[in-house]
């Protein structure tokens, strides 16, 4: 059976997987996002809160993944749970740091303007700071989300859903009949999946980004 | 001169108002007492790092004073809510501080609409702050402001401070960032509406000679905002209180007097020998001729200016529009009596004086400012003698 084949004999499972993959990681990009944006907005402000934030993202990021799911699984068992808790987790960093990059490379004057012409604090940050700094927040989820991509096949060793399971199983039955086949389709699954998220990305900017500051 | 009718600003006063930043021994600004009249343009003026702007945001609270009080028309300005306060109370700052993600319209319609007013009513507002401040609404009401030129930017800006209709503007180096002729346009332009606006306008510069163009009042402010004189322009230029004063106002006085006065105080006369464009070179010569004129100028059909011809070029022209050299620096009956003396320097000896269509209306030149000049001394010699 060659690749082919294979993927149209299969496309029901292939395809139910796929749009678990694609979900998975896109939760987890929106709850990363969620408290990715709040760290940022508490800690903006504040030099060392901004490094600290940082420091700490970072920090996640280096722990393997492999790691990281060995520890969740004895706190919140296997499945769907300790793959979204990592998938999270690794995706704060990117995030946290634009919002504060981004937060910060507003002019002051027109934080300035905004404050004196009468807008409450939480006016300026709603409709100025984040509106300017949405740009670079928006990279920081597309980068986090095609991490995520990659790291979400890992989560399959945590029983986890997705497209992970399919290059898992490949590998493992190497040699055997479709082997090849089923870990080449779980991998180009998630390439093209990938790709099909970083147009998702594109429009998104070209819809929710200001004409005003789009570069 | 003290009609209060049409007067939409009001009395703005400073009682001792200190401010201490925390971590700085000196205050930055120490113990301002002063009154800002209602519907005057206040400029406070003085080096940089004198505490001018401390002075200015302490009035809309974007800085606490640490002590004393400041009352807006007769309101304890800190008692109320900043947020409140500030949104009746216009504030316009250096290269215009818009917001890049929204356009001229969506910058006008801020304070609006955290006034809650109607959507049909900010639209109309709009564009009638946009026609005031000379941009056409059709071409700009759409453009983010990276689409526009840094007078273009700081004109909206003004809109922007200007959209609620607020009795008070606050106005911190507003014009400092654009080039001279553009900074000259827009002074011009801010006069103009505050004939209309009858705002208190409370304008920081560190150019002395703004202050002197723009300001009804001008405070002249030392270290720590200190006040070392508070006069009107005629009258600092004339007796500085000290030196430090003497020093601000710098050299040439007299000439920096010529900026208070407008072509249109002075006499200019209708002297020129002028001919339509569609007139034949022949019938002007014999004009000319017969009332022994060497220069004529050539005036376009809405009577603006166009060209001088010497009688001589006449003869071999074959018509006015070709013959002799374009006018070059005119001046108008609006401008400054500083300008004018440019323009004057710059056309040899006189200039042509336009009407606010830049039609002809007149001619300057040198000796009736030099008159001037001479007028305006003897008169401050007869007033410093007198106080
Ligand atoms: N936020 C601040 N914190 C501490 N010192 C300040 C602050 N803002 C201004 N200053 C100091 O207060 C003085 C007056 O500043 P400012 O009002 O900006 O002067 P100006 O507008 O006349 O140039 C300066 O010495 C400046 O360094
Ligand atoms: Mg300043």
């Amino acid at each position: 059976m060659n690749l082919f084949d294979y993927v149209a004999d299969r496309w029901d499972r292939l395809s139910l997987q796929a749009w678990l993959h694609v979900s998975e990681v896109v939760q987890s990009t929106i709850i990363a996002a969620v408290l990715g944006v709040l760290i940022g907005v508490a800690v903006y402000r504040s030099p060392i809160g901004s490094a600290l934030a940082t420091a700490l993202a970072s920090t996640i990021l280096t722990v393997p993944s492999f790691a990281l799911l060995g520890l969740l699984i004895p706190v919140v068992g296997l499945g769907a749970t300790p793959t979204v808790i990592a998938l999270v987790l690794y995706a704060l960093l990117p995030i946290t740091r634009n919002t504060i990059v981004g937060l910060g490379g507003v002019d002051p004057a027109i934080r300035d303007a905004a404050r004196g012409i009468g807008m409450s604090r939480v006016g300026v940050l709603a409709r100025v700071e984040l509106r300017l700094a949405w740009p670079a927040i928006l990279a920081g989820m597309r980068v986090a989300t095609q991490m995520l991509m990659g790291i979400a096949v890992i989560a399959a060793y945590a029983k986890g859903p997705g497209l992970g399971g399919e290059v898992f199983s490949g590998l493992v039955r190497a040699g055997s009949a479709n082997a090849t086949n089923q870990a080449l389709a779980g991998t180009l699954g998630v390439v093209i999946l990938a790709l099909l998220l970083e147009a998702v990305y594109f429009l998104i900017a070209r819809f929710t980004v200001s004409r005003g500051i789009r570069g | 001169m003290a009609d209060t009718e049409n007067v939409s600003g009001v009395e703005i006063q400073l009682d001792n108002v200190t401010k201490r930043y925390p971590g700085s021994r000196e205050p930055a600004v120490r113990d301002v007492t002063m009154t800002i009249p209602a519907g005057k343009i206040v400029i406070l003026v003085g080096p940089s790092g004198c505490g001018k702007t401390t002075t200015m945001r302490m009035i809309n609270r974007l800085i606490e004073p640490s002590s004393g009080t400041i009352t807006i028309g007769g309101e304890d300005a800190l008692r109320l809510n900043a947020d409140t306060l500030r949104r009746k109370v216009g504030y316009a700052i250096q290269q215009a501080g818009l917001f890049p993600h929204f356009t001229v319209a969506q910058n006008i319609s801020v304070v609006p609409g955290l006034l809650g007013w109607e959507r049909g009513r900010i639209n109309d507002r709009v564009d009638e702050m946009m026609d005031l401040v000379g941009l056409d609404p059709a071409q700009y009401r759409d453009r983010f402001p990276r689409q526009l030129s840094g007078g273009q930017q700081q004109r909206v800006g003004v809109a922007r401070a200007l959209a609620a209709d607020p009795p008070v503007l606050l106005m911190d180096e507003p014009f400092g960032a654009v080039d001279p002729i553009t900074r000259g346009n827009l002074q011009d332009e801010l006069l103009r509406l505050q004939t209309d606006l009858r705002k208190t306008i409370v304008f920081v510069t560190h150019d002395f000679d703004e202050a002197v163009k723009l300001g009804d009042k001008i405070a002249v402010l030392g270290d720590q905002s200190t006040i070392q004189q508070y006069d009107t322009p005629e009258a600092i230029l004339a007796n500085p209180a000290n030196d430090m004063v003497a020093g601000f106002v710098g050299a040439g006085a007299s000439l920096k007097q010529l900026t208070l006065l407008r072509v249109r105080d002075v006499d200019y006369e209708d002297i020129a020998l002028t001919a339509p464009a569609d007139e034949s070179p022949a019938t002007l010569r014999q004009r000319m001729i017969e009332q022994n004129r060497t220069y004529a100028l050539v005036l376009d059909q809405r009577r603006r200016p166009l060209r001088w011809v010497h009688v001589r070029a006449l003869s071999t022209a074959s018509s006015l529009t070709g013959a002799g050299t374009p006018v070059g620096d005119s001046v108008s009956t609006q401008s400054t009596l500083h300008d004018a003396l440019e323009a004057i320097l710059a056309e040899g000896g006189h200039a042509v004086v336009t009407g606010t269509r830049g039609e002809y209306v007149g001619m300057i030149d040198i000796t009736t400012v030099t008159d001037t000049i001479k007028q305006l001394r003897e008169e401050h010699e007869a007033g410093s003698a007198a106080s």
